[in-house]
């Protein structure tokens, strides 16, 4: 397994106040990695760093090449997808049209096959192809999202809360599809609040506290972490402090 | 009043409503797509007029060597932006783009000035011209402040208005100037004479209107256009470039001022700084439409028209008070619809 992303020594400030403190992770080719943490902890500041909407201090290299240089829409076209925490959808165009222009910077040709994919992974956007994205329901905003990023054929695919005000029954659905994407060869990078459901499909994990990542590790083991468990998984070992 | 003096004021004012939606609908678009407040759109519509009915007259325009002026600029600013990896491919691209296009033209028109070239020859010059205006003024002039405030971008497109004016004057003097009619001959139906120039008004605006909305509808860069008005960051993270949307933005509008210039310059005079007037007419008809709805900026371009010909026929002295007094209901009631102004944050 090769590395696919690497973040070293990252800070971001919004002015004065550094949100994101000293980061370093990586992501390997084939994997899911997950960033659990607290509201407000800085995950949404990260990704959006990496993606290049917010200024970062550090290194971020992706497939080997520093992105320093380099705008959101180049770092689109080398492979690098965000589904922000807002989705940021074209709410006044239809399913369709916000599935095809995800591939902007891909061959006709490929985006053609591209579509067939995507429905396949979300038979309800099909169903849906007409409708305008505005009038979708949460889950459906949350797959069309999902599926213009994939659209672009990207290697990493970053997701910011992806099951956030979403029904148990769909954040299943969602964490199903995450680990199909990594079956068909894209690397996730998923920050969520909701701890329990990452850590069960993810291969690494980091925990982020106050700007900084306090502990990272084999997903499996961070679960088994009693400190974790008592501050995100919501049930406290005996004899664990809450922090 | 009779009916035929009434049949009368409303054609002329759907000839010039028609010219306003045009124009209108150009504002929508420029700032949906890059928040600019287009006040040069004025220019655009004298710079139309007045390089074809200079060439109609067989004088050289300074507009050409304005577009080669500002084209060096452009090319300076791609070459300073990307002056930390210089790609061969790029600077060639850039170059032949922003330098050898207006060359190319600035060496055609003037080889075609003096022979005083035939009305299509004149008409896709000037649009030629103009277009590469709009789309280096992007370049040089809002590309570099596209993150900033709608105020920042406002301020910009001010004194973009009042260089282009300034530079009317030098390049077209202070005399007026009339052009060929597009399409010559004029027929009657019933009381109503129409010249063969208010027909190609008619169809011109109403084939540009669809083909934008063929344009909008049906291809991609027309749908990236439309994704980056409703949704930046989203567009971005599509892979859209914003300054790739712009530039669309801006060809468009200059094309479609320069375009009503042409239509206009042989119904009425036009002097290098009469497109100011005629741009915010449009831009009433715009703010009548929110700036952001393409339909009512067309409609209420000929009520704005139709308001136009009526009160020059009444009160020709208030007749662009009455025109602008059209936006203060406006303003109160979208006030009132809408009583919350959230500051712009970014």
């Amino acid at each position: 397994m090769s590395t696919l992303l690497s973040v070293t020594d990252a800070h971001v400030a919004y002015g004065k106040v550094e949100a994101v403190r000293s980061v370093s992770l990586e992501v390997g080719t084939n994997e899911i990695v997950t960033i659990v943490g607290a509201n407000g902890a800085g995950k949404t500041t990260l990704l959006s760093a990496i993606m290049g909407i917010l200024p970062l201090k550090g290194r971020v290299a992706f497939a080997g090449q520093d992105l320093a240089r380099l705008d959101i829409e180049d770092r689109v076209a080398r492979g690098l997808g965000l589904v922000p925490e807002h989705r940021e959808l074209f709410v006044t165009m239809n399913v369709e049209d916000n599935l095809e222009l995800g591939a902007f910077r891909i061959e006709k040709s490929r985006a053609k096959s591209s579509i067939e994919r995507v429905y396949a992974l979300f038979p309800r956007l099909k169903e849906r192809r007409k409708q305008l994205a505005g009038t979708l329901s949460g889950g459906e905003q949350q797959m069309l999202a999902m599926g213009r990023a994939l659209m672009g054929e990207p290697k990493l695919l970053m997701l910011d809360e992806p099951s956030l005000g979403l029904a148990p029954i769909i954040v299943a659905d969602i964490f199903r599809i995450v680990t199909e994407l990594r079956a068909a060869g894209v690397s996730v990078l998923l920050v969520e609040q909701n701890a329990q459901a990452a850590l069960k499909i993810a291969d690494h994990a980091y925990v982020m506290e106050l700007g900084e990542f306090v502990l990272s590790g084999k997903a499996s083991d961070i679960a088994a972490n009693e400190r974790v468990a008592a501050s995100y998984l919501g049930f406290q070992h005996e004899g664990a402090s809450a922090i | 009043m009779n009916t035929t003096i009434m049949l009368f004021l409303v054609q002329d004012g759907i000839t010039n409503g028609a010219i306003y939606a045009l124009l209108g609908l150009a504002l929508v678009l420029v700032f949906a797509v890059t928040r600019v407040i287009l006040i040069p759109q004025g220019e655009f519509v004298t710079y139309g007029a007045l390089t074809y009915a200079s060439l109609a007259a067989g004088q050289m325009p300074g507009t050409a060597k304005l577009a080669l002026a500002l084209g060096i600029g452009a090319f300076a600013f791609d070459l300073f932006e990307a002056r930390k990896a210089l790609h061969g491919r790029l600077v060639v691209r850039s170059f032949i783009a922003n330098v050898v296009l207006p060359a190319i033209v600035l060496a055609l028109t003037l080889s075609l000035a003096a022979q005083k070239p035939p009305v299509a020859i004149c008409i896709a010059l000037s649009l030629v011209i103009v277009a590469m205006i709009g789309l280096y003024l992007y370049r040089v002039a809002f590309q570099p402040l596209a993150h900033t405030s709608v105020l920042v971008l406002l301020i910009a497109s001010v004194g973009v208005h009042l260089a282009l004016q300034g530079l009317g004057l030098l390049f077209f003097g202070a005399e007026g100037q009339r052009g060929p009619a597009v399409l010559s001959g004029a027929f009657t139906a019933g009381a109503l004479r129409f010249t063969g120039q208010s027909i190609a008004v008619y169809a011109i605006t109403i084939a540009f209107i669809v083909a934008l909305w063929l344009f909008f509808g049906l291809t991609l860069y027309g749908k990236a256009l439309r994704a980056t008005a409703v949704n930046r960051l989203g567009a971005r993270l599509a892979g859209i470039r914003t300054t790739l949307s712009g530039q669309i933005a801006f060809l468009l509008a200059s094309v479609i001022g320069a375009l009503s210039g042409i239509l206009i310059v042989p119904i009425t005079t036009l002097y290098y700084d009469s497109g100011f007037l005629i741009g915010l007419k449009g831009f009433v008809a715009a703010i009548i439409g929110g700036l952001v709805s393409y339909p009512l900026t067309a409609v209420a371009a000929l009520v704005v028209g139709i308001v136009e010909a009526f009160s020059s026929f009444y009160a020709s002295n208030y007749k662009e008070v009455i025109v602008f007094m059209l936006l203060i209901p406006v303003l109160l009631l979208r006030s009132l619809a809408a009583p919350a102004v959230e500051e712009e944050k970014d």
